[in-house]
């Protein structure tokens, strides 16, 4: 069976507003929805760093005196679930995913176009009622994990617009990643093979089917939790004969998943970067292709070693440590493929480099506390410390948001057609470098000493290695200005860029920047050897 | 605007523009049945799970008959096997037929969701009444919703069948082809459903 598009109705362009305005209409353009998805989920970040900013100042001081003890919980619910559902998974996956797979595919666009715009829309409402349930009497406070009998003792109200906002976003995952699947196994361009693909759209492919064997799983928790809390059943209340831990084992079997959908995409996006500024071709492509897989099937079977202290039977225990410590196995072998991609190639130290090497270095430090975290007597010693806290910070702050960066300055002249200001970027990067790492390595000391996390209050002794992690936070909060007086700077009087100021090989640089409507004029070129770097012209297939 | 077109490129070859490409939209509606499965199989694993470790409390009423659920089963397999029968006979281009035949799934699917409610009017306990029984509402419910809907969809396919020449014809069964393997997927989650909660 054939299905034939018209293009000229595809896009209804007489319809369809031109400039800025369409990126507030349901387009069905991937490029545009891509950048509504990084706008929205930037925005997003903005409100979450600012809770989180909140957080810090608190936490200055070992009183509750910034806020009261309640509002601080609340701010911190409301500061995780914000970075994770609205920042980290819409632009790791849906805004970069978006705009580069129908290139890495030869497609014109996504298979499902119209499921695609929908799962775009789905995000700023249920953002905005996220925020808004911040206001109604009784917040959410019982943390992005929701954890019974917290999540069904305090207040409700606000407990029931998170569960439904939280919901319409995984609906808006699971679409997203229908579409995915759909793209980059179906509408491959003729003579385009799967092991030829950029790394990018090998990463999105273990994503999504992470996302659609997971994500339903955490909706139908959720939707038994809110059975709970509005029906009165019991299913994890434990008075009314419920069983909480069944709640932890639904919940992480989509919330340790959801952390590799947080990071394979970024594993992706550094291995397009690196290449580029660095003239080198991907080293161990094979090997990158298979631990992808690989994390993606290890990464469904590890979920209760966020359970260790929740009474988990000592064969379970014994079962997901090894499990998770096999984890480390392909991710090692992508951590070496990254250094030997650097190893003697022709390296530009710009923006986008600095940040990808940035991810590399923090990636690799919260890597090795997962290890550790996975050994159940360390576990056991620091479970809801501030060691946990700077370990997920590591991994989602120091590797995704670093890499959501890099992949900013690496594609914006792609988007706009106007290069960054380098000086700007590298100033970003420094602060944000610094300020991360001031921010989020004292909190290992912390965590060992045995702060516990989600608490307003702490024992003084810890209050001067708290305020050297505040002062790291208002340096992450400051690198933000000179990001975005680059922008819209950029965006306005920035140099222009040409079609391909990288002289990249993948396959969105051969056209022009930003692309047409229908990303190539005449047919989409194909590329055999995205990574074709150091080869004379004459040697490329 | 997609348009289906089965047969070959007869409109719209005006242009080179003009693209044509797999049909994978059943591609992603499997994707998507997995999805959903998957939604199913956390309920189950809740439900097992509560089963090995949960103690029935003293007193509670949790008791379960076997002859409707047992009627639903066969009336949801028959159902699958009518379902069949239409596509077959839309295949040879005979509508009326294939909708006689949708019209009797739909049917059989509304006595489905009778028999349901007749079964949670005489039950012993209610949805609050224990963690079993709410985990038993929970779940039978959660698949009457769905029946729900694809007797929606069934009808809305008859509806458009009626028409020679109309959206649904033997060049464009997807419509058809969709909602069948819906339908299919409804029934083996029932199947898998009453032999966890009734046979177990």
């Amino acid at each position: 069976m054939t299905i034939s598009i018209d293009p000229q109705k595809t896009n209804n362009e007489s319809l369809q507003p031109k400039g800025w305005l369409r990126y507030f209409s349901f387009s069905l353009d991937h490029k545009v929805i891509g950048i509504q998805y990084l706008v929205c989920g930037f925005l997003f970040y903005l409100i979450g760093g600012t809770l989180a900013s909140a957080i810090r100042i608190e936490l200055a001081s070992p009183m509750s005196d910034f806020m009261p003890r309640d509002v601080y919980n609340q701010v911190l619910t409301l500061h995780g679930t914000i970075m994770i559902f609205l920042w980290i998974v819409p632009v790791v996956n849906g805004a970069f995913g978006n705009y580069l797979i129908p290139f890495y595919v030869g497609a014109r666009d996504m298979a499902f176009p119209r499921l695609n715009a929908v799962a775009f829309w789905l995000i700023p409402p249920s953002g905005l009622m996220l925020v808004a349930s911040y206001f109604v009497d009784g917040a959410a406070q019982a943390g992005w994990t929701a954890y019974p009998p917290l999540s069904i003792t305090t207040p409700q109200s606000g407990q029931i617009i998170w569960i439904l906002s939280v919901l319409l976003l995984g609906g808006s995952s699971i679409f997203g990643g229908i579409n995915f699947i759909a793209t980059i196994i179906k509408l491959r361009r003729p003579g385009l093979k799967l092991m030829q693909l950029p790394m990018y759209c090998w990463a999105m492919l273990g994503t999504s089917l992470l996302v659609v064997l997971s994500t339903p799983v955490l909706a139908g928790t959720l939707i038994l939790l809110s059975f709970d809390i509005i029906a009165n059943t019991g299913f994890f209340n434990p008075v009314l004969g419920g069983n909480v831990v069944v709640y932890q084992h639904l919940f992480w079997f989509y919330s340790h998943p959801a952390v590799y959908i947080m990071v394979l995409p970024a594993f992706g996006l550094v291995s397009e970067i690196l290449p580029v500024h660095a003239r080198k071709p991907l080293f161990g492509y094979t090997t990158m292709v298979f631990s992808i897989m690989g994390i993606v099937v290890l990464g469904l079977v590890v979920w209760a070693h966020h359970m260790f202290t929740s009474g988990t039977p000592p064969w379970m225990r014994l079962f997901f440590t090894i499990a998770t410590a096999f984890i480390a196995v392909p991710t090692g072998i992508k951590f070496f493929n990254w250094v030997a991609t650097l190893w003697g190639g022709k390296i530009s130290i710009n923006s986008a480099m600095l940040f990808s090497c940035g991810f590399i270095i923090n990636f690799v430090f919260g890597g090795i506390t997962g290890v550790a975290l996975a050994q159940v007597p360390f576990d056991i010693h620091v479970h809801d410390t501030y060691f946990v806290v700077a370990h997920f910070h590591y991994i989602v702050y120091g590797g995704t948001v670093f890499i959501i960066f890099s992949s900013i300055y690496h594609w914006f002249p792609k988007v706009t057609g106007k290069m960054l200001n380098e000086k700007l970027g590298i100033l970003h990067f420094i602060i944000t470098f610094i300020g991360f790492n001031l921010c989020f390595a004292p909190q290992h000391w912390l965590g060992l000493n045995g702060m516990p996390r989600r608490v307003a209050e702490y024992d003084p002794q810890f209050q001067f290695v708290n305020q050297i992690s505040s002062l790291g936070a208002l340096l992450m909060a400051i690198s933000t200005i000179p990001f975005l007086i680059n922008v819209f700077l950029s965006v306005r009087n920035g140099k222009d860029a040409g079609d391909n100021p990288w002289n990249a090989l993948t396959p969105e640089w051969l056209t022009s920047s930003p692309p047409p409507v229908e990303n190539w004029e005449g047919e989409a070129p194909l590329v055999e050897e995205p990574y074709g770097y150091g080869k004379e012209i004459s040697e490329r297939k | 605007m997609t348009t289906l077109d089965s047969s070959k490129e007869i409109q719209n070859n005006n242009s080179e523009a003009t693209e044509k490409h797999e049909d994978f939209r059943m591609f992603g509606l499997i994707t998507f049945l997995i999805a959903d499965g998957m939604t199913f199989a956390g309920f189950f694993a809740a439900y097992l799970t509560y089963k090995a470790v949960n103690p029935l409390p003293d007193g509670a009423i949790y008791e379960l008959e076997l002859p409707i659920p047992t009627l639903n089963t066969i009336l949801l397999l028959v159902s699958s096997a009518t379902f069949h029968k239409a596509g077959k006979a839309l295949l040879k281009d005979k509508n009326s037929e294939s909708q006689k035949w949708l019209f009797f799934t739909a049917f059989l699917g509304i006595i489905f969701l009778i028999c349901q409610l007749f079964e949670y009017f005489h039950l012993p306990f209610g949805l609050t009444d224990n963690l079993f029984a709410s985990t038993f509402y929970a779940l039978t419910g959660f698949h009457g919703l769905h029946v729900t809907l694809g007797t929606l969809m069934i009808l809305i396919i008859a509806w458009q069948s009626r028409i020679k020449g109309g959206r649904l014809t033997s060049q464009n069964m997807f419509p058809l082809e969709a909602v069948e393997l819906y339908w299919h997927f409804v029934d083996g989650i029932w199947v898998i459903l009453f032999i966890i909660l009734y046979l177990l």
